[in-house]
């Protein structure tokens, strides 16, 4: 067992070299390669289409009902080549995903929505109780609503109710897409603190796309930049915020401080990633 | 009591029969509605077909018996058994179960995330493939069904009426135990889908196909045992209706029943199909008694409709429907 808090060198996940296809014909990932190291926050940071979510799919295998396929590389948990599994079986192996947009089950309660999440496992009721009041030790919130639809709960909550729902299946790793999308800025600190918590106290090993790349290297350990479905660069979080082509491309801060929208014309890249 | 309102009683009372009926085959298209947005054009069939099975099976008839005389120029058409109605019964479910497993395998786990409207067509297609099919498998003459189940005038009712009312009702037996099975099942199913896990499961594959796979719910799984939930509701109306009125092609028009029935219901909702069931029932059986001397008679084939029309405009999720949930 792993000690809380603690990043290893061990690689939990290993994309090497991915290129996925949707339709047959939209080349979205042009050979994605990534580490996830057991204990760690990896953040995987990038724009609009760059291939995060992709990225994600294509490990918890969600690409297929979307008609997309890995057709290039492997992926592999522990040395297992996990690409051909179904989504259940994954979520047996302690890899869950919690999809951009949250998308709860709106008609179900929110303790209904947490409780499908056990859906894998064969534990006795007991054992789903102590689960659920451990998600509720994370999200009071929750507590409060366990007996409203989700449909009718705010944003932030909703986003609460994905990640309870992934919490109740055991994980051990969650690949977590775009948790902050549509949250106040004080909600996005808060969701991400939480992420921090499970992280250090139960030792669980996060994989999480985010736009916000600023919120995001200053929770993950390492980070890797898409663009256009490539790895354009990558290191220790430290080191990508002090990095100048990140600041000022993705953090919007450059050597004369904080740019604003009027000098938009001005941006120019210092180095070419795309070649 | 004048006897105006004492045949109006009798009325409504056979009314709230045939309602039953009628949810019987609702009942049907919520389940499958209900797990995977499809409305299920074939309902209707399901029912003949499933009747029709357990005919032949009943009866011992050799399944596809005229395809093989013609290939073979032999001459079959019985085996030498018959079977016990309860065999027989288990039998036709095990057909049911494996129809679900061939039609999710063969058609629908390839129209994973594609509009309701092409899946729609799907079930559009299948109905008439089935009935095609079930001809082919089982002749196409009329069938007499006798699961042993008592029919005819109820004599306790008409007894405890007439002394009542100097006027005995008449209620058919079969139709009193069609209400009943037709409880247990709502209840059976209710609780199912309310309390268990897989019942959980089927809701959340209703809301949202991808987030129920994230957390790992096989939608195979899950649309099997559904499509099998509604084999077996389509045998038990099957059942019901073959009994009734013969096993015919006729049968798989009862859908066209249920349509209403729906609307009224919602198409979410188990209880909402036995409430609709039972609102159409009395509804336009009450209508035909009082109204239909004036207007000329043969108002049971478009009250139905009018009524659900009515409902739709003021409450388009008909009445128990799932709340249509909107933020903003």
């Amino acid at each position: 067992m792993l000690d809380a808090g603690e990043v290893t060198q061990e690689n939990l996940l290993e994309v090497n070299n991915i290129e996925v296809i949707y339709n047959h014909v939209i080349l979205v990932l042009k050979g994605v390669s990534l580490r996830v190291p057991k204990g760690g926050i990896t953040a995987l940071l990038g724009g609009n289409g760059a291939g995060k979510t992709t990225t994600l799919k294509a490990i918890s295998n969600l690409l297929a009902s979307e008609r997309g396929e890995v057709t290039k590389g492997n992926i592999m948990l522990r040395g297992e080549r996990i690409q051909d599994l179904n989504p259940a079986d994954l979520v047996k192996r302690g890899v869950i995903q919690v999809m951009e947009g949250r998308h709860c089950f709106e008609h179900l309660t929110v303790e209904e929505n947490l409780l499908t999440g056990a859906y894998t496992r064969n534990a006795s009721k007991g054992d789903i109780n102590a689960d659920l009041e451990m998600v509720y030790a994370y999200f009071p919130r929750l507590k409060e609503r366990r007996r409203s639809q989700a449909g009718y709960t705010s944003g932030g909550e909703q986003q609460m109710v994905a990640i309870g729902r992934a919490l109740m299946s055991r994980p051990e790793t969650i690949l977590l897409d775009e948790p902050s999308m549509g949250l106040a800025p004080q909600l996005v600190e808060q969701i991400f603190e939480i992420v921090k918590s499970l992280n250090e106290n139960e030792g669980l090993t996060f994989l999480l796309a985010e736009q916000n790349t600023n919120v995001a290297l200053r929770y993950a350990h390492y980070g890797y930049i898409l663009e256009s479905g490539r790895v354009v660069m990558d290191g220790p979080a430290k080191e990508l915020r002090e990095n100048p082509d990140v600041k000022e491309f993705y953090l919007g801060m450059s050597d004369e401080g904080r740019k604003s929208f009027r000098d938009v014309r001005s941006y120019r890249r210092r180095k070419r990633w795309l070649s | 009591m004048p006897d105006q309102l004492i045949f109006a009683m009798e009325v409504t009372l056979n009314g709230l029969m045939a309602g039953v009926l009628y949810a019987l085959v609702a009942l049907g298209f919520v389940l499958i509605y209900k797990a995977s947005g499809i409305f299920n054009y074939a309902q209707g069939v399901m029912a003949l077909f499933a009747a029709l099975t357990l005919v032949g099976i009943m009866e011992g008839q050799v399944p596809f018996s005229h395809l093989i005389n013609a290939i073979f120029g032999t001459d079959v058409h019985h085996f030498s058994w018959s079977v016990p109605a309860l065999g027989a019964i288990l039998l036709t479910m095990a057909v049911m179960v494996f129809l679900a497993w061939a039609v999710n395998k063969i058609i629908f786990r390839h129209l994973v995330n594609q509009e309701p409207i092409i899946l729609f067509m799907a079930t559009i297609g299948l109905a008439y493939f089935m009935e095609g099919f079930g001809d082919m498998m089982w002749g196409s003459d009329i069938k007499k069904l006798d699961v042993g189940l008592p029919q005819g005038l109820n004599m306790v009712i008409d007894e405890t009426t007439y002394g009542m009312f100097g006027y005995g009702f008449f209620i058919d037996n079969l139709d009193l135990i069609a209400t009943v099975i037709a409880i247990l099942l709502v209840s059976v199913l209710v609780i199912f889908s309310q309390y268990t896990k897989q019942g959980r499961a089927m809701r959340a594959v209703a809301d949202d196909h991808q987030a129920a796979l994230s957390v790992g719910v096989s939608l195979n799984f899950i649309w099997v045992m559904v499509w099998s939930l509604a084999g077996f509701v389509a045998l038990v109306a099957g059942i019901m209706w073959g009994t009734k009125s013969g096993v015919q092609f006729s049968l798989s028009l009862i859908a066209l029943k249920a349509l209403p029935v729906l609307m009224l219901g919602g198409f979410t909702s188990i209880p909402g199909a036995i409430v609709g069931g039972l609102i159409i029932g009395v509804g336009e059986k009450l209508f035909e008694f009082l109204m239909g001397p004036i207007v000329g008679g043969a108002t049971e084939n478009w009250f139905a409709y009018v009524l659900a029309l009515i409902f739709l405009v003021f409450r388009p999720q008909g009445l128990f429907g799932e709340k249509i949930i909107e933020r903003v």
